[in-house]
């Protein structure tokens, strides 16, 4: 479980204080369950019973290559660089010595 | 003159007893000598001279723009601003420059507002305090008043003395401190769950969050879409009014924002609450509310009956399940909206070339917090799809159950509902941190994150001193979309209870080791 949760959240807390963190978020949001909610329908906006605005599809903008390619770190030409991919992140007992070897 | 209202100093301009020039170089100097108090992360002396010179010049042709022409006015540092970095206090963002203004931005400028710089914020507006952004914390002006230092005698030495100082609640605290310590005449900030009212109420300052729909939120980098809406901190209720007819409107670039044209107000001078019905809920009255603060919200409730409105208590009955659900769809908005940040195409980029994944982990190790981190990973968690109905979805019913809970009560006549916006003042940073972010999130954003998730307006209007002669506000919940009602009532309020001006001691006073340059500078 905490190895799918890191590897959605490609974040590292694999750590004493991150699983406590976690365990007691969890233990917080369990009040939910004191409340009957039988027959609620969940809300996901507070607009909703409005007419959601849907502007025409048009192009408004655009030829902005290189501003947009500025705050990137790596870039050759007009593409942004990553690393190879399709490389799943390692388990955690290999973590340590695949991270030093780069 | 910089103690002055945006509506005092509006009208100064065009009268010539002051040019945007001198009043932009003013505030400047004043945010110099004040940056002890960390209110500012970026200032934008050169560009905020530039628009103040243009400015001067419509004003000799006799052409400005409108009442904000001239006006300095600071932004929280989680609005892009095209030319100046925008980080989130965060090292994720660190040198960021967006191409573009947030649309709120754009209008200020549009009409001629200078804009002094960035203000300081919790990492992503995630927290309480505006103590855990990376540029440090930011200093309550409040904790160098006449009235704090009075009451609150320093310890003994000069070394407790700075342990003395109070945070600024969060996380628009750096909008906050800039307004009170009058280095500009309004500040934007954002409120998901309080994050406007809360520093408003412990800065002494009005802090208003309007209607979800009402401001545009395109260029706010956003925490919580569903919940975030631009706020508004100014000194008085009428200069709140000004800056909200100055950004209210549908944009075309935030699906979110509603089409009906809104018509900028001015508050009447003379305001009758006689007709008025205001609602007092009483789950507001929340474990932990200091004795002072329920002893003003009383106070406050007969000032109203007094002059011949009618004051019910209401009920709200799933308020106290309201921070919990609001823990549960902030980390899980919070999650799917922290995943832009990889690295790839702007923010910081690790040195990890081994794969893709790598690359993203370890960047988003380095850049976010543990708190950002901590939001994420809970997120993650109540999203996983054997969590999803239990959590999330349990979490969008009880948000209906309170929305409803507003509805209902708002149905029954009441026009306008008075609570407190914080549960204490503002505590000394020192004791502060003693407790971790979602902790005190928990307990800071209680009585705030509700109009939040209901999306209703609401405003903090600066009340009282507390015995420890730190600022107290209490807060106005309206209807959705009735700005013109609740900040009428407010401006009402307002002028009963003639809130004191902060008396700011020289600088030199209470500056330490670590701030010995500006030893000598006064505060005004």
């Amino acid at each position: 479980m905490l190895d799918h949760l890191e590897h959605l959240a490609l974040v590292d807390f694999r750590n004493v204080e991150g699983v406590e963190r976690l365990q007691k978020a969890i233990q917080f949001a369990d009040q939910l369950h004191e409340v009957d909610t039988e027959g609620v329908e969940p809300m996901d906006s507070v607009l909703e019973d409005r007419c959601l605005y849907l502007r025409e599809d048009d192009v408004t903008e655009g030829n902005c290559t290189k501003e947009l390619l500025k705050n990137a770190r790596e870039k050759i030409e007009e593409y942004f660089v990553a690393p190879p991919g399709n490389i799943p992140l390692p388990k955690l007992e290999e973590r340590e010595t695949f991270l030093q070897r780069s | 003159m910089l103690r002055a209202s945006l509506r005092e100093v509006s009208a100064a301009l065009k009268e010539g007893r002051v040019t945007p020039t001198e009043l932009c170089q003013r505030c400047l100097s004043l945010i110099k000598s004040t940056s002890f108090l960390n209110a500012y992360v970026t200032v934008a002396e050169e560009t905020a001279l530039k628009q103040a010179e243009e400015s001067e010049k419509r004003y000799r042709r006799g052409q400005p723009l409108g009442v904000l022409d001239g006006i300095p006015i600071a932004v929280k540092d989680n609005f892009n601003t095209a030319g100046i970095e925008t980080t989130c206090a965060s090292n994720m963002l660190k040198g960021y420059i967006s191409p573009y203004n947030a649309t709120v931005v754009q209008k200020l400028l549009d009409q001629g507002a200078v804009l002094l710089g960035k203000t300081n914020l919790d990492e992503f507006a995630m927290g309480s305090g505006s103590t855990d952004g990376i540029f440090g914390p930011v200093r309550n002006p409040w904790s160098y008043s006449r009235q704090y230092k009075e009451k609150t005698p320093p310890k003994s030495s000069s070394e407790n003395e700075e342990s003395d100082w109070v945070i600024t609640g969060g996380s628009s605290g750096g909008s906050a401190a800039a307004v009170s310590s009058f280095t500009c005449f309004a500040a934007l900030g954002s409120d998901t769950g309080g994050s406007t009212r809360n520093p408003a109420a412990h800065c002494g300052v009005v802090g208003l969050k309007p209607t979800y729909g009402l401001i545009s939120r395109h260029g706010l980098i956003p925490l919580v879409n569903s919940m975030d809406v631009p706020g508004i901190l100014t000194r008085c209720v009428d200069d709140a009014a000004v800056v909200l007819g100055s950004l209210a409107g549908h944009d075309p670039k935030d699906a979110t924002t509603i089409q009906d044209t809104f018509k900028p107000f001015e508050l009447p001078n003379l305001i009758d609450v006689r007709k008025l019905c205001i609602g007092i809920p009483k789950e507001y009255h929340a474990p932990g509310l200091s004795s002072e603060i329920l002893a003003l919200w009383s106070k406050a409730a007969d000032l109203f009956k007094d002059a011949g409105a009618k004051v019910i208590e209401v009920s709200l009955p799933h308020t106290c399940y309201s921070i919990v659900c609001y823990h549960v769809l902030c980390t899980a908005e919070v999650a799917s909206n922290m995943a832009r940040f990889d690295g790839l195409e702007y923010g910081h980029r690790a040195d990890m070339n081994k794969s893709t994944e790598s690359m993203y982990a370890a960047t988003r190790r380095e850049g976010f917090n543990d708190v950002v981190r901590g939001r994420i990973l809970s997120g993650n968690y109540f999203l996983l799809k054997q969590n999803y109905e239990n959590y999330f979805i349990k979490a969008q019913k009880v948000r209906r159950l309170i929305a409803n809970d507003f509805v209902k009560v708002f149905g029954s006549g009441v026009d306008i509902l008075l609570t407190p916006t914080t549960l204490s003042d503002a505590v000394p940073y020192m004791e502060f941190i003693k407790e971790d972010n979602r902790t005190r999130s928990a307990q800071d954003d209680i009585l705030t994150q509700a109009a939040n998730m209901a999306g209703l307006p609401a405003i903090s209007i600066p009340t009282a001193l507390s015995k420890r002669g730190l600022p107290v506000g209490l807060q106005f919940i309206g209807h959705s979309f009735q700005e013109k009602q609740l900040l009428t009532v407010a401006k009402w309020f307002e002028k009963q209870i003639k809130f004191p001006m902060i008396q700011l001691e020289e600088v030199k006073r209470h500056d330490c080791s670590v701030f010995q340059h500006q030893k000598s500078v006064s505060f005004l």
